[in-house]
């Protein structure tokens, strides 16, 4: 019995590595990242944030130049290397698109409802948030991420976004953990990160946002949040909530030191 | 002076490397009371039932939230004794079902998400996002195990049927914490869908298997 079921114990545990079809498949998967590569359209929606950062917008037709981005006003070089942190002005901790929103409000005169409208595009529904936060992100390209872990809101944020990545709910019993646990799993052919694993998290966390060839467009870490809640079988996230930003401020203690590669591009 | 320094600093470190690393319960109620008050006030816009499900945890997901998949023994038996309990074999007792149709339900991850609304599109299983299953499907996950040839392998007996479908009924009467959905329990998959999938593993006509 034993030596009749010794090849097939050999053969199911060689299977990944035999199977020519998988092989070619996976492939084929890095042939067509390499072909992406070459052009990210990412560009497009930086060269578009820019316009929209520089041209006098909302009821006080005001640009949104003199944003203080956390380095202070007008200063957007390196801005997004230092996000998420804590804010004295509105006593938050804030991610690159909530604070985007408190610049639509304070500088341009925005509702905060209307600043936050539309913040994920839809086919012939462009989403300026996406652009601006495109443009923002990709002026600190090349740089370290250093997010400051050390006001108090900050470093409750953490703990927050910690018991956050751990906490199982729903009909699947899904937390992020479900996924971002384990080093070198897929969901069906898509690698994972291990989100507390600083290599993976340096690579992935730095390079949202990111033009998302199966959507066509540029998708923020916002989005990227909303999308996982949303197969958590979760209801929406709020847009800049509490909860998206904790989740933040955790991986980017994970993710500290690794190079801003921003705007991304991704399947 | 500067080498013993040096030793009781990584001494230091080490400790506390240690204690972050340390399963079991997270000492700090107060993070954890803050992190469900932030997790109510994060899902405000959507469908109100939808929240109140998820803002109310089970107390198998509010355990192995606590002890972050790790439980001390005891409280892993506790869950496995619990959730074995919790498991409904059909009255038919018929447990092999149709592996075709445990074919598309191993495909199908619809169901239960805010964007599908249609209640009469049953729900599937989404098997492949983290098995490998049929050796022809080439594009499954990794995140559980590989369970191509699992009938050949395994034998296809009345105590394995039981077996396989009591683990996709509810896994955790088998291992507490498990990352795998309890179909079963939670009501994602029906009795008789879940004979489908047992079929899809055992039958030996089913593409696993041949």
């Amino acid at each position: 019995m034993a030596s009749h079921r010794l090849p097939a114990l050999l053969l199911a545990a060689m299977l990944p590595c035999v199977c020519p079809a998988q092989q070619d498949a996976q492939k084929e998967v890095e042939r067509y990242r390499q072909l992406l590569a070459e052009g990210n359209p990412a560009d497009l929606f930086e060269a578009r944030g820019e316009e929209l950062w520089k041209a006098p917008g909302g009821p006080k037709k005001v640009s949104l130049e003199q944003c203080d981005l956390g380095l202070g006003a007008g200063v957007v070089k390196g801005a997004h290397a230092r996000l998420p942190r804590y804010f004295p002005d509105t006593d938050r901790v804030q991610d690159l698109e909530s604070r985007l929103v408190t610049c639509m409000v304070a500088l341009q005169g925005f509702k905060p409802e209307e600043a936050m409208k539309n913040p994920f595009s839809a086919p012939g529904r462009p989403s300026n948030l996406e652009a601006l936060a495109s443009y923002v992100a990709g002026e600190s390209k090349g740089m370290k991420l250093d997010a400051p872990l050390s006001h108090p809101r900050e470093i409750e944020a953490f703990q927050v976004g910690e018991q956050l990545f751990y906490r199982r709910a729903g009909p699947h019993d899904f937390a992020c953990v479900s996924c971002h646990g384990e080093n070198g799993k897929r969901i069906r052919l898509q690698e994972l990160p291990k989100l507390t694993d600083p290599n993976d998290a340096r690579r992935i966390f730095t390079s949202w946002p990111a033009y998302r060839v199966s959507q066509g467009t540029v998708r923020t870490m916002q989005h990227r949040l909303y999308d996982c809640y949303w197969q958590m079988r979760h209801p929406q996230m709020d847009y800049t909530s509490e909860a998206s930003i904790a989740l933040e401020v955790f991986m980017a203690k994970y993710a500290k030191g690794g190079e801003i590669q921003a705007p991304g591009l991704k399947r | 002076m500067r080498i013993l320094l040096t030793a009781v600093y990584s001494l230091f470190a080490l400790v506390v490397l240690d204690a972050g690393c340390a399963s079991g319960p997270v000492s700090d109620d107060g993070a954890r009371q803050r992190a469900e008050q932030v997790f109510r006030e994060s899902f405000t816009h959507g469908n109100r039932q939808m929240a109140e499900n998820v803002e109310r945890q089970d107390e198998v997901q509010e355990l192995c939230t606590r002890y972050r998949n790790d439980p001390p023994k005891d409280v892993a038996e506790k869950i496995e004794k619990a959730e074995a309990a919790s498991i409904r074999y059909p009255v038919s007792g018929k447990l092999l079902g149709d592996w075709r149709q445990g074919e598309k339900i191993a495909q199908d991850g619809y169901g239960m998400r805010f964007t599908d609304p249609d209640t009469k599109r049953p729900n599937g299983g989404g098997c492949y996002n983290c098995h490998g299953i049929a050796p022809a499907e080439i594009s499954y996950g990794t995140v559980g195990p590989n369970l191509q040839r699992f009938g050949a392998q395994r034998g296809v007996g009345e105590a394995m049927q039981r077996y396989v479908y009591g683990k996709i009924y509810d896994t955790q009467g088998f291992t507490a914490c498990s990352q795998m959905p309890r179909f079963g329990h939670n009501g994602v998959l029906t009795e008789e869908q879940i004979t489908h999938l047992v079929a899809l593993l055992l039958d030996p006509a089913s593409p696993v298997n041949r």
